[in-house]
């Protein structure tokens, strides 16, 4: 395999795990728009373990992953008192919040960026992908999607069913915000350096546009968004300065066809009938 | 030192209200926000440089480059709110997202990576006022974006034109079937939104000497910040909500430092919506309707 192709898939699989990171809110209605945020707290937590502590990978990542879910609970119960447009805005400020805290922040190399050490190759995050699309296909199945396309759709009727609304919107957040981190850590020991730039509110916003592009309804649609978003602007790469403008005008394209995402239930029903 | 810094933060706050008020107007009659604002921003000040140096005189060029905002704003009002009504209310977001990459590449193709210099459109216009510099530009920048918005509250409050508006963001629904031409007013918001974006761009670029293909994206994350802060749906909340992110922006830039900037700005807003979500100026009840 080419350095190049490697590079790409390792970048595709680390944004599908990103993808479902806003996914799990938005399954809930919720917009959040600080995931490149969580990510970080992942990336910088985990190589500020590995670093001090000397903790090996396999602990100093979980770690990292914990963290950035712990994080995004205490978030989440306070920021989670609102609602719609307020609670993507409130997220989005966070996102800014987290990025300018590392930049001001000496100990995790401010503004200039950090190294990593310890390196993840592309088998380990490969297997870790493969096992959280597992888990994403087999929560589609069960129980737990129709109580979370519930909450989404009707919070009323899910409370009268016996939901618990709140803290239903508060696990999708953290877990959501556990799995940026996981991401985020990945991300900085397969580069081996980060810097808070990276994790700008833009790279938020793309994470987001995966998931609403490929579809909010079923497993698939992350996956599927991540993979154009990934690989179109390579595939484009013909198309020289042209290249940008190109997948912009896809993606108005797509969202006028098919305003719901590319895969939708639907989509997956009639193939099955 | 101070008062110099104040008048510094006024007018960067008159521009990011400017930008607040195109928001907060998208947001409070459409319920969506529009993302494309930050590159109608951009468009303006970029393409009036253009023409300025493509020999047009500078009144003409800056009308041209506003009217440009304007209609590029049509253009995405095509393709996205015509598309609202069967869709998922995220989607608009999407494709408005996707006109901030189109267009910020396409002023890319057509002027370069660079940070352009803008032509200083009132030269040697500075006041001096018992030390402080006050240029001519600043305090323009100021009453211009006052006056706009002075217009604006009046057109929505004492015109045919504004009364439509404020029924269709009370309900849609019913301001159709009371015959108010939802097609016609929400054009009309679109056009809105691209003349406040476009104004405020090109007092930018004069302010600042400067224009590039990315200068509208800090600016329309400042404007937001702006609406929020002022509270959603409430053009004289997002004037005040914009002028203080001025002031703070400044302030922290001289007293501070200038990469604790959005440390403070998005500190401030987090704070703002735990304690009191509808901004300091919303009203509580309606944005409860509204949203």
């Amino acid at each position: 395999m080419s350095g190049y192709v490697e590079t790409l898939l390792v970048l595709l699989m680390i944004n599908i795990i990103a993808a479902y990171a806003a996914y799990l809110p938005l399954a809930v209605g919720q917009l959040n728009l600080s995931i490149a945020g969580f990510m970080a707290i992942g990336a910088y937590g985990s190589a500020w373990l590995a670093a001090s502590y000397g903790l090996p990978l396999w602990a100093s990542i979980p770690l990292g992953m914990t963290f950035a879910g712990l994080i995004g609970l205490a978030v989440a119960v306070p920021v989670l008192r609102t609602d719609g447009i307020y609670l993507s805005l409130a997220t989005f400020a966070l996102g800014e919040v987290i990025t300018s805290a590392i930049i001001n922040t000496p100990a995790l190399g401010g503004a200039a960026g950090m190294p990593v050490t310890g390196y993840v190759g592309i088998i380990p995050i490969a297997i870790t992908c493969a096992v959280l699309v597992a888990i994403m296909a087999y929560v589609n199945h069960s129980r737990a999607h129709v109580i979370l396309t519930t909450v989404e759709k009707d919070p009323n009727v899910a409370a009268m069913f016996g939901v618990d609304v709140r803290w239903t919107k508060i696990a999708c957040f953290s877990l959501g915000a556990a799995l940026a981190g996981l991401s985020g850590a990945l991300l900085g020991h397969h580069l081996n350096f980060i810097e808070a730039q990276r994790f700008s509110i833009l790279a938020s916003i793309y994470v987001v546009l995966y998931v609403l592009l490929g579809g909010t309804q079923t497993f698939i649609g992350p996956i599927l968004g991540a993979a154009v978003f990934t690989l179109l602007p390579e595939a484009l790469r013909a198309s020289g300065e042209w290249r940008y403008v190109a997948f912009a005008a896809l993606i108005i394209v797509v969202m006028v066809w098919r305003p719901n995402g590319l895969i939708t239930r639907e989509t997956i029903l009639r193939k099955g009938a | 030192m101070l008062a110099q810094q104040l008048i510094n933060g006024l007018s960067l706050g008159a521009v990011y209200a400017l930008v607040a008020v195109a928001f907060t107007v998208s947001i409070g009659v459409l319920n969506f926000l529009n993302f494309s604002i930050p590159a109608l921003f951009m468009i303006s000040g970029m393409v009036s440089l253009g023409l300025m140096k493509s020999g047009f005189p500078w009144m003409l060029a800056v009308a041209l480059g506003i009217a440009t905002s304007i209609v590029a704003s049509l253009v995405v009002e095509r393709f996205t709110f015509k598309w609202m009504t069967k869709s998922g209310h995220l989607v608009p977001l999407v494709s408005s997202l996707a006109f901030l990459i189109l267009f910020e590449n396409l002023a890319i193709i057509c002027f370069g990576s660079d940070l352009l210099p803008f032509p200083r459109l009132f030269g040697g216009g500075d006041g001096r006022l018992g030390g402080v510099v006050i240029g001519l530009p600043q305090i323009l920048s100021l009453l211009i974006a006052v006056a706009a918005v002075a217009l604006l509250a009046y057109v929505l409050k004492a015109t045919a034109l504004g009364r439509s508006v404020r029924a269709i963001s009370e309900s849609p629904q019913t301001a159709t079937i009371l015959g108010v031409q939802t097609g016609r007013i929400v054009l009309s918001v679109y056009a809105l939104a691209g003349l406040l974006a476009g104004l405020a761009g090109i007092l930018f670029a004069v302010n600042y000497a400067q224009v590039s293909w990315v200068m509208g994206e800090e600016v329309g994350l400042k404007g937001i910040s702006a609406m929020i802060l002022g509270g959603m749906g409430n053009i004289w909340g997002a004037v005040i909500g914009g002028l203080l992110i001025g002031l703070l922006e400044v302030l922290t830039i001289a007293y501070v430092s200038s990469d604790a900037v959005n440390l403070i700005v998005y500190g401030t807003l987090i704070l703002v919506l735990v304690l009191k979500p509808t901004g300091l100026f919303g009203d509580r009840l309606a944005a409860r309707e509204r949203f």
